[in-house]
């Protein structure tokens, strides 16, 4: 089942097309990895879907709704729930009360702030800390703790391991396999191509905000995937 | 014995700066906005109060249950047809607006209820002037500590509010970065709406307890925007017990001031006022400097 139904979408900033007519689906339950090298335009398509940036043109359904031109309070309400490049934590607040803050999307599910802590154990001891003293690692924590107490249907997640010592990726990536593994519907945007590969059903490069190869996981290579990234080649043809 | 009681009188009295301050602190925090209305905002509530207790029969005691609803769905207005509009063109136009509002607000309470004084203690009863004798001859009004009270109970709840409610904490957060609760669905706007509101009833308390202490007309507003500023400044602008402590700041040099000059009353708590001033903009500079200097040491040791 389709949960995710983009179409022909642009996005600009300013005069720079950051998104050129980009199409794609995600059904439910699946984890779609998108890649691409700096300025392909992932991050721009991400607070797209999630309403944090309104498109030119095209069309964003969403569990069969058209969210195109909803704001974005009214997709996290729907379900569509996003982890922001450099976590956009409230540093003066502290960690439960970032991860309260989740609660006013008003969804109900599985996610409270118990089964955060359970998923997350590194929150367990800092949850009483401002948000602004703490370590890259658990600020990424904090950030998809957050956006699980919306109780989303959609997860989108952006380059989560900017930044992040290896260990830190390591956590936040086990925290990932644990929510795919619950059934979430996950969107990547990640640099890191093995990071992507390891978790993700599907992988879709852009290019210039395009998309230049879109596949499953399973059946692409390495290579097919990096001369997509570099554009390198000719990768037009989507699997 | 009688510097004891003015630092005492000076102490309830910014129990009422801190009152006054407390909504221009609040609004100012929460969306970056210098009502400069505030104090009109005040007046027009202590009116809404001595026009219920004068032509309806209605003691502020119960007047409130019409008063603070009234000004919150103000505060509603004020926000969705002239802040939120404004805001959009950045940091001034709101000023600007606020600024414009006050006339408005001040002419008409002027063309409403002329330029005579009004007050409501006639409405509070022995209220308004009896008091405690604390030691020998040092009396305290009930009003001022009442005032007090409310003051410190007001900021204590709204920090209560801000700390332990959702919509506090979202309240805080929207306060923070209002593009990142949209993604928490969280309606920015529905929040400064709810902001402006308390912000709102705060000022009508404020408005009352002016009304009641002492007397006011349509152009009083001015200057309790002017204590309230003071307060808030002294206090560190944003900050909720920041702002009692600068009330209190405030109340005890005008108080102590009086004491010294008859005049000293309003040169003392504006010369408080500038010296706080200057002291936070000057500490700024030199915790700068050191930083640079200490900077500067390490990468050359």
């Amino acid at each position: 089942m389709t949960l995710l139904s983009v179409r022909e979408l642009e996005v600009r900033h300013g005069l720079l097309r950051a998104v050129r007519g980009v199409s794609f689906d995600v059904a439910q339950g699946e984890t779609v990895a998108f890649v691409g090298a700096n300025g392909a335009g992932k991050t721009t398509l991400l607070r797209a879907i999630a309403g944090a940036h309104l498109p030119q043109a095209g069309r964003i359904s969403f569990a069969g709704e058209d969210v195109t031109s909803a704001p974005s309070y009214r997709r996290a309400r729907a379900g569509i729930a996003l982890v922001p490049e450099g976590r956009r934590l409230f540093g003066e607040l502290s960690v439960t009360e970032n991860l309260l803050l989740g609660l006013s999307a008003g969804n109900r599910g599985a996610w409270n702030l118990d089964a955060v802590l359970e998923a997350l154990p590194q929150l367990q001891p800092i949850r009483h800390a401002l948000a602004r003293n703490l370590s890259g690692g658990q600020q990424q924590a904090v950030a998809i703790g957050r956006a699980l107490m919306t109780n989303p249907k959609l997860l989108l997640l952006d380059e989560i391991s900017l930044g992040l010592s290896p260990v830190a990726v390591d956590l936040v990536y086990a925290a990932i396999a644990k929510l795919i593994a619950a059934g979430t519907t996950i969107i990547l945007v990640e640099q890191k191509l093995d990071r992507a590969m390891s978790v993700a059903d599907r992988m879709i490069c852009m290019l210039e905000g395009s998309v230049v190869l879109e596949g499953k996981t399973s059946q692409l290579t390495r290579d097919q995937i990096t001369d997509a990234y570099f554009g390198l080649g000719q990768v037009g043809a989507h699997s | 014995m009688i510097w004891v009681e003015q630092i005492f009188q000076g102490i309830l009295l910014g129990g009422y700066y801190a009152l006054i301050a407390c909504g221009l602190s609040f609004m100012f925090s929460v969306m970056g906005l210098v009502n400069l209305a505030h104090g009109s905002f005040a007046m027009l509530a202590a009116f809404g109060f001595w026009a219920l207790a004068e032509y309806a029969g209605l003691p502020p005691t119960i007047g409130w249950t019409a008063v603070f609803p009234a000004m919150a769905l103000l505060g509603v207005a004020l926000q969705r047809l002239v802040l939120d509009r404004s805001a959009r063109s950045g940091f001034l136009i709101p000023v600007l607006a606020t600024f414009g509002l006050s006339i408005c607000i001040d002419n008409l309470l002027f063309q409403q209820f002329g330029a005579d004084t009004r007050s409501l203690a006639p409405f509070i009863g022995d209220l308004s002037y009896d008091s405690w004798e604390l030691a020998d001859g040092v009396f305290v009004g009930k009003l001022a500590v009442y005032i007090f009270l409310a003051a410190v109970g007001l900021l204590g709840g709204l920090q209560l509010f801000l700390s332990r409610t959702q919509l506090g904490r979202a309240i805080r957060a929207t306060a923070i970065d209002r593009d990142t609760v949209g993604l928490l669905g969280i309606d920015a706007n529905w929040i400064n709406i709810c902001a402006t509101a308390i912000a709102m009833v705060t000022v009508s308390i404020a408005g009352a307890a002016l009304g009641m202490r002492a007397t006011f007309d349509p152009y009083a507003g001015t200057p309790q925007l002017i204590f309230a500023f003071e307060a808030a400044v002294i206090g560190g602008t944003g900050s909720l017990w920041g702002t009692l402590l600068g009330g209190l700041t405030l109340g005890i040099a005008q108080s102590v001031g009086a004491q010294i000059s008859p005049q000293g009353f309003l040169i003392a708590g504006h010369a408080t006022f500038l010296v706080v001033l200057v002291a936070r903009t000057s500490l700024d500079r030199i915790a700068d400097v050191w930083r640079i200097f200490s900077f500067v040491r390490t990468k050359a040791s």
